[in-house]
């Protein structure tokens, strides 16, 4: 299996924000967490673009290497979960993470965030795959039933590509050569650079 | 006719029209979609990676930055720097401390024991200190979890159980504060005027505290330089931690992400300078000097230690409790 990854198509994305809505409502999460948001540039203005954005699940996650309790772990197809059971709500990861991913149902509570939540790329937790527990805590497990991140399956654009990194960098090429413009991937350097620095990964896929 | 008329009427219209319809051509200079790729630059996505805000709607505003490079930083900073150089310090001053024991071994009272003691802390003067001391204690355990216990505590302990005592722990941290905080007010209250410098200091720096040579005592008023510097130390540092440490305690309320991962760094930073400073501190006071520790437990410490390490205190001491003998 291949290496798992996001990417937002900048001249295809329309705000429309239903990635965010998928998302929601298929994990039921938490009040006041969206996991996935759509952020608008130039808003207003020629040249406006919108992207859509929730945790990268980066090669060398930034997360993992401040957690104090170090409850995050690297699956073999390159996602980044956590275990919520061993999250102190310390708040470190939120302040490492380049992409705002790491949210908290409370913010500002004494120090009492509670239990961190973000994207999982619809892959759960370290529950059992598609267990109650695993749900009530992560939300469904799309990846252990063969399908791929609801967002990017619901995009009406597809603006939002999800899945094994080469065959969504493929896409995405094709398309620019295609259209013949707008070849910026938002985030991707950022998250994927240093592939040789990628942790050591567990389970299914881990040798590639 | 009627069609010329028509015609006429028609290019009166059209001139008309083209008018205005030229002048917003030449003003806007609006780009249509097929340019939109000169539209978005290159300088657009290095704005993003430089953390530049777009709009978001139904999310708090702070949301709209995409990506913020300042938490790697932050990243390298504390999982590097910090940890690299606050772990060699705490080694290193901790080999400093027991080569020190090794070399110079216990400072005893010359004098020997007299038997009699003289009151040196009264109840008060005690509770202050063990305040400050006693929430130091479990602050600065607790703090060194946070940084170190991945790696030396997680190995041993196993997660779940790692995990929860790290848990228990920053609840412990995050209350803790406030009893170091009611701590320090209290000895700065108490100590503070005791801690000025005074003429004696001088003759202590000189003679490296008497620390250097056996029998060496340069006279000292209630605390010497030593101690004074260890108190100022607490005052000046402990504020500093203290301050960042509540700004920590309370997310975005002081201060904005960025502002939190510097607080993050100077609270942790600077506590591990306090826990250096207290390490020499413990070691003096309890199996580096011989008669130190009763000072604090329960007051009263032997007159021979009170003359031979606070000389000039001891004298007026002395002095006042036979005048109402008179």
């Amino acid at each position: 299996m291949a290496r798992m990854k996001f990417l937002c198509d900048a001249e295809r994305c329309i705000h429309c924000s239903g990635c965010v809505t998928a998302c929601k409502n298929e994990h039921e999460v938490p009040w006041g967490i969206n996991r996935r948001r759509v952020v608008t540039l130039n808003d207003g203005k020629p040249g406006q673009r919108s992207l859509s954005v929730a945790c990268m699940h980066c090669s060398d996650a930034p997360c993992m290497a401040v957690c104090p309790v170090d409850c995050f772990y690297q699956t073999g197809d390159g996602i980044v979960l956590h275990n919520k059971d061993l999250c102190i709500g310390c708040g470190y990861c939120l302040y490492a993470c380049p992409f705002g991913a790491p949210q908290y149902p409370s913010t500002s509570n004494f120090g009492g965030r509670g239990k961190m939540d973000k994207c999982t790329f619809c892959a759960g937790g370290p529950e059992a795959d598609n267990s109650k527990a695993e749900l009530e805590k992560y939300g469904r497990n799309r990846i252990a039933e063969g399908k791929l991140p609801l967002c990017a399956e619901m995009c009406a654009t597809k603006a939002l590509l999800a899945g094994d990194g080469d065959m969504v960098s493929t896409i995405y090429r094709e398309r620019v050569m295609a259209r013949g413009f707008g070849s910026g991937a938002a985030g991707w350097g950022h998250a994927y650079r240093d592939q040789e620095r990628t942790r050591e990964r567990k389970g299914a896929g881990a040798k590639e | 006719m009627r069609w010329t008329t028509l015609l006429a009427a028609l290019l009166v219209t059209l001139a008309c029209w083209s008018v205005p319809a030229a002048a917003a051509t030449n003003d806007g200079a609006v780009t249509t979609s097929a340019g939109s790729d000169q539209v978005i630059t290159t300088d657009t996505w290095r704005a993003i990676r430089q953390g530049e805000a777009g709009f978001i709607a139904g999310q708090p505003d702070q949301r709209g930055q995409l990506i913020q490079s300042e938490g790697e930083a932050w990243r390298s900073a504390r999982n590097g720097v910090l940890a690299w150089y606050a772990g060699l310090a705490l080694v290193g001053v901790t080999l400093a401390i027991a080569a020190f024991y090794l070399i110079r071994g216990k400072i005893r009272i010359d004098g020997g024991p007299s038997g009699k003691t003289i009151l040196r802390f009264t109840r008060i003067e005690r509770m202050g200190h063990w305040l400050t001391a006693g929430s130091f204690i479990v602050l600065g355990l607790t703090g060194l979890n946070m940084l170190f216990g991945r790696w030396l505590l997680e190995p041993v302990l196993g997660k779940a159980l790692f995990a929860w005592l790290t848990w228990a722990g920053k609840w412990l941290h995050n209350i803790g504060g406030f009893v170091f905080i009611a701590g320090m007010a209290m000895i700065f209250v108490l100590w503070a005027r005791d801690n000025l410098w005074d003429r004696y200091d001088g003759g202590w720096i000189a003679h490296g505290g008497g620390l250097l040579r056996k029998g060496d005592h340069p006279p000292a008023a209630k605390f010497n330089f030593g101690q004074k510097t260890q108190f100022w130390m607490v005052i000046v540092v402990g504020t500093l931690v203290a301050s960042t440490g509540i700004s920590l305690l309370f997310p975005f309320t002081f201060a904005d992400l960025a502002g939190m991962q510097l607080m993050h760094l100077i609270h942790a930073g600077l506590a591990v300078v306090m826990v250096l400073f207290i390490l020499g501190h413990i070691y003096i006071g309890t199996i580096g000097m011989e008669g130190a520790s009763t000072a604090v437990t329960t007051g009263h410490v032997d007159l021979n230690w009170a003359r031979e390490h606070h000389s000039v205190w001891a004298a007026e001491e002395e002095a006042k409790s036979a005048k109402p003998a008179e």
